[in-house]
């Protein structure tokens, strides 16, 4: 059984060369761009991760990057939010913008763009710290307000964005911690928003959740893209089409396909993206 | 035993070539783990039994080791004075009574309070005996009493001035060697106790009489060290503990966690920083009597700060414990999950922020556990003091960091060393203190770090 399968990823390997040379398939513009990168590079010390990425972000939408483990989904999402900063041997190259603005800049400080471009993690990571003080954290830092009831408000529609307000309305001075992990992803959702950012960056956002739990939080990446732009890691393929509405197929650090999601998941053009999404890859 | 789990294996070899079914590898399997279970099983208790050992032996050492020290320590705590009939009369006080209360208030204080003293105890025992006392058993009685006890009768009339011309009982100490016969009840002469058979008898009347009483040793934590035994009390060692803990605290403590702050999250990691590492551990490893050195060369001979003071001691002390504290609070910063900075990162908190609200608090219990470490070695430490003089002979209790003083350990270090009998109890008495402040700092650090684990 599994000698088969290799032999049949050795064509591909095969193709993987000519995308070398080729440029991505698909279209990766959008009409109203949000974010648009272009010849992004990215080395960890001699390693390069991210090959000569280019694509937009749609304003208000959502954008799924798929693509099998290791090649490089999380590294480009990071590098949007200047994330991959904290790593000393990361070194990023190309243009990243976000409304034309270089994000890259050296006059540009990260503190200000990752206040305009919110993450969420993998793994739920809330504050050691009460659920009102997780999601007042950001307005607090920022100084979006000084006034109680304003935060108050602050924390209560976050809360009430991230569907998760009937559940700890009555436990607020509780700690976050001691939430369920479908609930802390939410509250790490509603904490990212409390910034109100204008892009928000999931990584896997539901790998550690349950499918009840999931479909909630696509759910609310469903409403959520009504006021912000969202960029989604994902390892699901239904997920994929079920939430986003633009898909960018990565492989080995390359991005081979781009297009509306609907496009990719009925006729892909790259033979890499039909293996991987009929599942023959990956 | 070991023959049975030998043969297994073999055994088991032998049957599978014969038997292919799925069924019999399984059971062979079984047959395999169990086996080797009952080994597992066996290693498990040996290696708890062992576990259990050590622990009672490290305790019932604990409890032999208390148990000594308090048990010698304990005549340390009371002490027996003896009710004197003193006799102020204004000849033998040299004072004159028929004059103003102002002048005589002057002359009180300066009087002759020996001659009080001496002739009241003459009259007590020729009187009660019915004869006059030669010049030895005169010198000999007097003897009996502590240095101090002309001061206690000194204190006694100035308090009370009207008692001039009149007879007043008054309470004065023991001499030590008197105290240290009575609490060891020892035939006379023995054990090197300067008794004579005469003084014992003066003693015994005296207890018939009811005169000679135990009390608690008030000036044992009230008094500073002495020449006399009986006089000699922990308090000035004491303070100078605190207060050089108080400096030592003081600076090694944010100074190290500042150092491991920077260390950790903010310097980049290069060639200098691995130096700064490898030092920062050597230093730990140095022995201290070699920062008493650096201390006597640099910071009294080269700044000028005074000699003896819990400010040069804090100062040493800290230069000690700071590569402890910075290598505890490193391991402590290194602990704390990366997830937890990248979440504050994300939301756009900065460097500052994220080191101080996240990753401090985080910290902090490991953190505090090493600054404990490091004060518990600090407090125990003896060498570099000495060199800095800390050692000396100090009778006043110090009341700032500039004052001379000397340390607990340093003070038992001089009481060991005494010839009289008193301060054995004395020097156990002191460790007993040195203990319990010991014991103080770390349920303070435990409550400490429960509270902020509990965060
Ligand atoms: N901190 C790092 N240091 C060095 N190399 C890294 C680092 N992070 C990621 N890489 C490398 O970069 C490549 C891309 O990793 P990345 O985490 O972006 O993959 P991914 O697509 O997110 O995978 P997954 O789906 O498993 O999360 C991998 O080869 C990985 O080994
Ligand atoms: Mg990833």
């Amino acid at each position: 059984m599994n000698t088969i399968d290799i032999k049949q990823n050795e064509p591909s390997q095969v193709e993987l060369n000519q995308v070398e040379l080729t440029q991505t398939v698909g279209n990766i513009y959008a009409d109203d761009a949000k974010m648009s990168i272009r010849n992004a590079n990215v080395h960890y010390g001699d390693k390069q991760a991210i090959h000569n990425v280019s694509l937009d972000l749609a304003k208000n939408q959502v954008t799924a990057l798929i693509g099998p483990s290791g090649c490089g989904k999380s590294t480009f999402l990071r590098c949007l939010n200047r994330m991959n900063d904290t790593i000393d041997i990361c070194r990023v190259t190309g243009q990243l913008m976000l409304d034309g603005e270089d994000i890259y800049a050296k006059e540009l400080d990260p503190v200000l763009l990752r206040a305009r471009v919110g993450m969420v993690f993998q793994k739920p990571n809330p504050f050691p710290k009460s659920i009102y003080d997780n999601v007042a954290y950001g307005a607090r830092i920022h100084g979006l307000t000084n006034n109680k009831t304003e935060l108050d408000e602050i924390v209560e529609t976050s809360l009430q964005k991230a569907g998760l307000f009937n559940e700890v309305k009555d436990r607020l001075k509780d700690p976050g911690t001691g939430l369920s992990g479908g609930q802390q992803q939410r509250l790490c959702i509603a904490r990212t928003i409390a910034v109100s950012p204008e892009v928000i960056l999931m990584d896997e956002p539901a790998s550690a959740l349950d499918p009840i739990a999931t479909a909630i939080i696509e759910e609310l990446i469903d409403e959520l893209k009504e006021k912000y732009t969202i960029a989604i890691v994902t390892h699901s393929m239904q997920q994929a089409a079920r939430v986003s509405q633009h898909t960018a197929y990565f492989h080995m650090g390359k991005l081979v396909e781009m297009g509306k999601t609907e496009d990719i998941f009925t006729r892909p053009s790259h033979k890499l993206t039909e293996n991987y999404i009929t599942g023959r890859f990956g | 035993m070991t023959n049975s789990i030998d043969n297994s294996p073999a055994s088991s070899r032998n049957n599978s070539p014969m038997s292919h079914t799925e069924a019999s590898t399984a059971s062979s399997t079984t047959e395999k783990v169990a086996l080797s279970l009952k080994k597992r099983h066996q290693k498990e208790k040996r290696f708890k039994s062992i576990g259990l050992f050590a622990v009672l032996f490290g305790f019932m050492l604990v409890v032999i080791l208390i148990g000594d020290i308090t048990s010698k320590a304990l005549p340390a705590f009371h002490q027996h004075w003896v009710k004197l009939d003193v006799n102020y009369q204004s000849d033998w006080l040299s004072v004159d009574d028929s004059s103003t209360q102002q002048v005589l208030a002057k002359q009180l204080k300066s009087a002759n309070y020996r001659k009080v003293l001496k002739n009241s105890v003459y009259q007590m025992f020729s009187t009660s005996t019915g004869k006059k006392l030669s010049r030895k058993e005169k010198r000999q009685l007097f003897k009996l009493f502590s240095t101090n006890a002309e001061f206690t009768i000194k204190d006694a009339l100035i308090a009370a001035p009207n008692q001039l011309n009149k007879q007043v009982t008054v309470w004065v100490r023991l001499d030590d060697d008197v105290d240290s016969y009575l609490k060891e009840d020892f035939a006379v002469g023995e054990a090197g106790l300067r008794i004579t058979k005469q003084q014992a008898m003066w003693l015994a009347q005296l207890a018939t009489e009811a005169r000679i009483e135990s009390r608690f040793n008030v000036s044992f934590f009230t008094a500073s060290d002495s020449r006399e035994p009986e006089l000699a009390g922990i308090k000035g060692a004491l303070m100078g503990t605190l207060l050089t803990m108080f400096v030592t605290l003081l600076l090694s403590f944010p100074l190290g966690v500042a150092g491991a702050l920077y260390l950790e999250e903010f310097a980049p990691k290069n060639r200098i920083t691995d130096l700064i590492e490898i030092n920062i551990n050597n230093l730990a490893a140095v022995p201290s009597i070699v920062f008493g050195l650096l201390g006597l060369a640099v910071i009294i001979n080269l700044f000028g700060l005074p000699r003896s003071a819990p400010l040069v001691g804090g100062i040493v002390l800290t230069l000690m414990t700071l590569p402890t504290i910075i290598i505890a609070s490193r391991a402590a910063i290194k602990a704390v999950p990366p997830s937890l900075r990248e979440a504050a990162l994300g939301l756009g908190a900065s460097k500052m922020q994220v080191t101080f609200s996240h990753v401090l608090p985080q910290a902090m219990p490991g953190i505090i556990t090493g600054a404990i470490i490091g004060i518990a070695q600090a407090l125990g430490e003896t060498a570099p003091l000495l060199m800095i003089g800390m050692v000396a002979f100090i009778v006043d209790v110090p009341t700032s960091i500039v004052d001379s003083s000397t340390v607990l350990p340093v003070q038992i270090f001089l009481w060991a060393d005494s010839p009289e009998r008193a301060f054995l109890a004395k020097t156990s008495a002191a460790i007993l203190v040195l203990l319990t402040l010991l014991l103080v700092i770390n349920v303070t650090a435990t409550v400490l770090r429960s509270k902020f684990e509990k965060k």
